[in-house]
């Protein structure tokens, strides 16, 4: 076609300059800044990375991160694939994974407040006003202060908030895989006389494999940023600080641009290893 | 497949239900809680818990709406909501405009280093935005930029476009290549093609986007957080509701009817249009 070539400069370079300018060039300038002091001034070499693996807070972040990368990938996912199986099984589907999913719309600040609540605590003998400690004292425990206690009590309870709102998002994906799963496949073990949970091990599970790929990817990326729900809920306090909000104390409170950025090119190095991935599987697609 | 009604199968049947209804009321009750605590008195909220206004649910007596008429008029929620609009509108049209034009380059137009770029496209889809947000803020704040509308509106823009235009994308390589062929010849430019064609054929997929990018928009509290702090003109709700957290702490009968103002919008975005949201997550299940 004539002019093709400049009706694509048109259609595509409003979109070139502002990933340009929006997130390929400060990302590599941020690279650039994690080898650079505190104002950018004078080249430090490797020491804002050594600073990350040495300092006690920041190895607490990192430890923070891990725990969330396995509980929360774990969780997130087989929560997820647990309810897209058993909702495919009775009639009410459609309004559990509603009620499941809505966490998805509000925000995670939003999300936040509603766990804070459901984790309120007061000392025991005094009229609890959060939920759980309720259902704890009613079952003749005694109340908890949730997001105090660390290491594992509250960074667990921040971790299942996340839980709560990501479940949804897992579980419309792997359900919308698991009801293209022929159904005769299934039918045909079952007249062999395979159990429901033979049936799963042996022909649901394999044909979802690919799908859980994606999804396990998709929520180690979503928890490696992780961020509002801890600077809602704790701020990081008590033990709770995760990468992200590292880095924005480096940022705002300590004014060390040059930590800040070496936090966020470890968050690069783990994304880089799921954009190889995407890239890959993206050319696969492609080069039907 | 026919079912029996032995034992056996009834115990089943009945533990499935338990398990689906109990992880319901898991996701359910922590909103509920938070939605009833909104209405009742401080000195109700602060001094029993939620769950008692159901030992006598319609006595209205006990519910008031004096809570949102504090956290709207005192604590500057109105103010908010209305910055969230002004932010979230702009944020959802200009790149959803940018990103159809690109991905339809990407589709239907041949340009040197089309698959290069759209391999860049693919892998910025995971890239964290901490990694931009330091070398932006020091353009941002020598420019003026920092703590308006326009800042936001363009990074919203530069951070919502890998999504978009890998969605759009998609979805018009999968339109029929003898439509444009033929509109060619009669003469139209790839302008009219993409304006008259692809776009009218693309509400589907368009409404998907604009529902995504203006939630994600709406709920989004790191970005504002950087590029704007906390400048009360153009705060959005999230910001406003996690300030709220750092100065109220346990008020509440506040913050529980400020968290369901930031609420309002994405719940009937989602109540009204579930199927093309769900679509959406479908389709981009890579997003990072």
């Amino acid at each position: 076609m004539r002019g093709e070539k400049a009706w694509s400069a048109l259609f595509v370079g409003p979109a070139v300059l502002l990933v340009s300018f929006y997130l390929v060039l400060p990302t590599l300038y941020t690279v650039y800044l994690s080898f650079f002091d505190r104002n950018s001034q004078s080249f430090v070499g490797l020491d804002n990375f050594r600073y990350l693996f040495t300092n006690a807070a920041v190895q607490a972040a990192f430890r923070n991160n891990l725990l969330w990368l396995v509980v929360f990938t774990a969780g997130t996912v087989l929560l997820g694939l647990l309810l897209a199986v058993l909702l495919d099984r009775v009639r009410y589907e459609a309004v559990a994974k509603s009620i499941i999913f809505l966490p998805m719309a509000i925000s995670f600040a939003g999300a936040g407040v509603i766990w804070r609540f459901m984790y309120a605590y007061r000392p025991e003998g005094a009229e609890q006003i959060g939920l759980l400690n309720q259902i704890v004292v009613w079952l003749g425990g005694t109340p908890r202060a949730w997001l105090i206690e660390q290491p594992w009590v509250n960074n667990l309870a921040l971790i299942a908030a996340g839980v709560w709102i990501w479940t949804g998002f897992c579980l419309v994906i792997i359900s919308a895989a698991y009801k293209g799963i022929p159904k005769d496949m299934m039918e045909a073990a079952r007249v062999d006389g395979a159990n429901e949970l033979q049936v799963f091990r042996h022909i649901s599970l394999p044909s979802l494999y690919p799908t859980l790929a994606v999804i396990t990817t998709t929520m180690i990326i979503n928890v490696m940023k992780i961020f509002d729900i801890v600077y809602v809920m704790t701020n990081g306090q008590f033990g709770t600080e995760v990468l992200a909000n590292r880095m924005y104390k480096e940022m705002f409170q300590f004014r060390h641009f040059g930590r800040a950025s070496a936090v966020a090119v470890v968050l690069l190095a783990v994304a880089a290893v799921v954009m190889v991935i995407n890239i890959r599987r993206f050319r696969e697609e492609e080069g039907r | 497949m026919s079912r029996r009604w032995t034992p056996g199968a009834v115990a089943s049947r009945a533990s499935l239900h338990f398990v689906i209804v109990l992880l319901c009321l898991v996701w359910l009750l922590p909103a509920l809680g938070l939605l009833v605590s909104s209405f009742r008195p401080a000195q109700a909220v602060s001094g029993s818990g939620w769950w008692t206004v159901f030992t006598t649910p319609f006595d209205f007596t006990q519910y008031t709406l004096d809570n949102y008429r504090h956290v709207l008029f005192q604590d500057g929620m109105a103010r908010a909501f209305l910055n969230s609009l002004l932010i979230s509108v702009p944020s959802t049209v200009l790149p959803v405009l940018v990103a159809a034009l690109a991905a339809f380059a990407f589709a239907w137009l041949r340009f040197p280093g089309r698959e290069l770029l759209l391999l860049i496209v693919v892998g910025l889809l995971v890239v964290p935005l901490q990694t931009t947000f330091i070398p932006i803020l020091r353009l941002y704040s020598q420019w003026g930029a920092a703590g308006t509308f326009a800042g936001l509106w363009f990074a919203h823009t530069g951070y919502g476009l890998p999504f978009a235009i890998y969605l759009l994308r998609n979805f018009f390589a999968a339109l029929p290549r003898d439509l444009f062929e033929s509109a060619y010849i009669d003469g139209a430019s790839p302008w009219t093609a993409f304006w008259r064609l692809a776009l009218p054929m693309s509400t589907p997929a368009i409404a998907s986007l604009v529902i995504f990018q203006f939630l994600w928009v709406w709920n989004d509290l790191l970005v504002a957080l950087i590029y704007v702090g906390g400048t009360q003109e153009v705060a959005p709700l999230t910001v406003r509701l996690s300030t709220l957290v750092g100065s109220y702490g346990q008020e509440w009968h506040v913050l529980t009817a400020a968290a369901f103002v930031t609420m309002i919008v994405p719940l009937s975005v989602f109540f009204a249009l579930q199927r093309y949201f769900v679509r959406g997550i479908l389709a981009g299940a890579v997003k990072g």
